[in-house]
């Protein structure tokens, strides 16, 4: 059994390495946008975000659907997005890390769709979350999109998986 | 179904490490919620061609670039010791003078016009990389009085899954900053915390040309089921 290598801070400076492209919208797509806040309710301006997801039947993805994204100097952040199928008793979902000068190893969270409540009672995943805490996972329509902010620390804290 | 074990205790840093101040407002308070085995999380995604650049493994501009020029190789495999084949590996790190190629960087150093300051490559079949860079500098920064950060090279990687998603720092074999430095000395387990410091390596020098540097990485795999090596594209 090898020794796993440790993580460290992505830093302040991380766009120099890790920008990609913009993942354009498409037909069918919708625009998810929101931002990303510290425990004092100030926007962070460097974070860096990345967005997997199933495609259209619920099934993974091996080598694509994955997006990245850095935050503007408000916090805020804007995918386009085809939201994935259901699989199984899994509601569609979005998988979200996030990287930031600060955070020593990237936290990972989950983005459901608010129009899916009767999938959520059976998720096996939500079932694990206070119940409390879930509206922490769900994003909120916004226009003809959808709005998920990202709450750090403090006491709209986003709940963060251990993967 | 695969599984992937929990990462043991001390290997990756608290993300509440109060000698690292950026970590007050930002790091979550609350414990998080282990996922099952079946999650997403642990179905991919392999990250490899697609986000290729040309060029990426020559940060130098062909050996132009002012400072000591290196060599920084190495091996990625994961727990099981197989290798991540054909997997993206990109980094970025200040040039010789320790200034990042960006405008957040407010150090008054000089910057350098043949040093790109970022890399991207693939690893080979056999999970190996190479990249041709400079020593880069160490550099001031405000988290306490007189701090500095020692010589690093900013590193991400990405292995089988979501769940083997790596962004870490590579550092210097000797570099005296090394337990100052409250980034690096927040990964608890010594033992951990020494895999990030990188040997100089006699055998991968150039003659006349580039010192040399290993640092191999190891990132999580499943447990029970071989890891198929991703296929070029
Ligand atoms: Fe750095």
């Amino acid at each position: 059994m090898a020794e796993l290598t440790p993580s460290q801070t992505v830093g302040p400076f991380f766009h120099l390495g890790l920008t990609w492209p913009r993942v354009p919208a498409t037909v069918g797509s919708v625009t998810l946008s929101g931002q990303v806040l510290d425990g004092g309710g100030a926007a962070v301006p460097d974070a860096l975000l990345e967005l997997w997801q199933a495609d259209a039947a619920g099934g993974p993805q091996p080598r694509g659907g994955l997006q990245r994204m850095a935050v503007d100097a408000d916090g805020r952040f804007s995918f386009s997005i085809v939201k994935p199928g259901a699989a199984g008793s899994a509601a569609p979902h979005l998988v979200l890390a996030v990287f930031a000068r600060g955070l020593l190893r990237q936290v990972h969270t989950r983005i459901y769709f608010p129009e899916d409540s009767a999938l959520h009672a059976s998720d096996s995943v939500l079932q694990r979350v206070p119940a409390a805490r879930r509206a922490t996972l769900l994003a909120q329509r916004d226009g003809a999109g959808l709005r998920f902010d990202i709450h750090l620390q403090g006491p709209q804290e986003t709940v963060f998986f251990d993967v | 179904m695969t599984s992937y074990r929990p990462v043991p205790a001390g290997t990756h840093p608290l993300n509440h490490s109060p000698a690292y101040r950026s970590t007050a407002l930002r790091a979550p308070q609350l414990p998080a919620i282990r996922l099952p085995a079946f999650a997403l999380e642990y179905a991919g995604p392999q990250v490899g061609a697609a986000q290729l650049q040309p060029g990426g493994a020559d940060l130098t501009a062909g050996g132009k670039a002012q400072g000591q020029r290196i060599l920084i190789h190495g091996r990625i495999s994961d727990e099981q010791n197989r290798p991540v084949a054909h997997s993206l590996v990109e980094i970025w790190q200040a040039n010789a003078a320790g200034r990042y190629r960006h405008d957040g960087d407010q150090h008054d150093a000089p910057l350098d016009p043949h040093f790109s300051g970022a890399g991207r490559v693939l690893t080979n079949a056999n999970g190996e990389y190479e990249f041709l860079s400079i020593e880069p500098g160490a550099y001031p920064w405000g988290n306490h009085a007189n701090a500095w950060r020692p010589k690093h090279v900013h590193f991400s990687l990405f292995g089988p899954a979501w769940a083997s998603r790596l962004v870490t720092q590579m550092y210097f074999e000797g570099d005296p900053l090394l337990p100052l430095d409250p980034i690096f000395m927040s990964v608890p387990d010594a033992a951990a915390r020494q895999r990030l410091v990188a040997p100089f390596d006699l055998s991968r020098t150039q003659a006349g040309f580039a010192l040399a540097w290993r640092f191999d990485i190891v990132l999580r795999g499943p447990e029970d089921t071989p890891f198929e090596s991703a296929p070029h594209g």
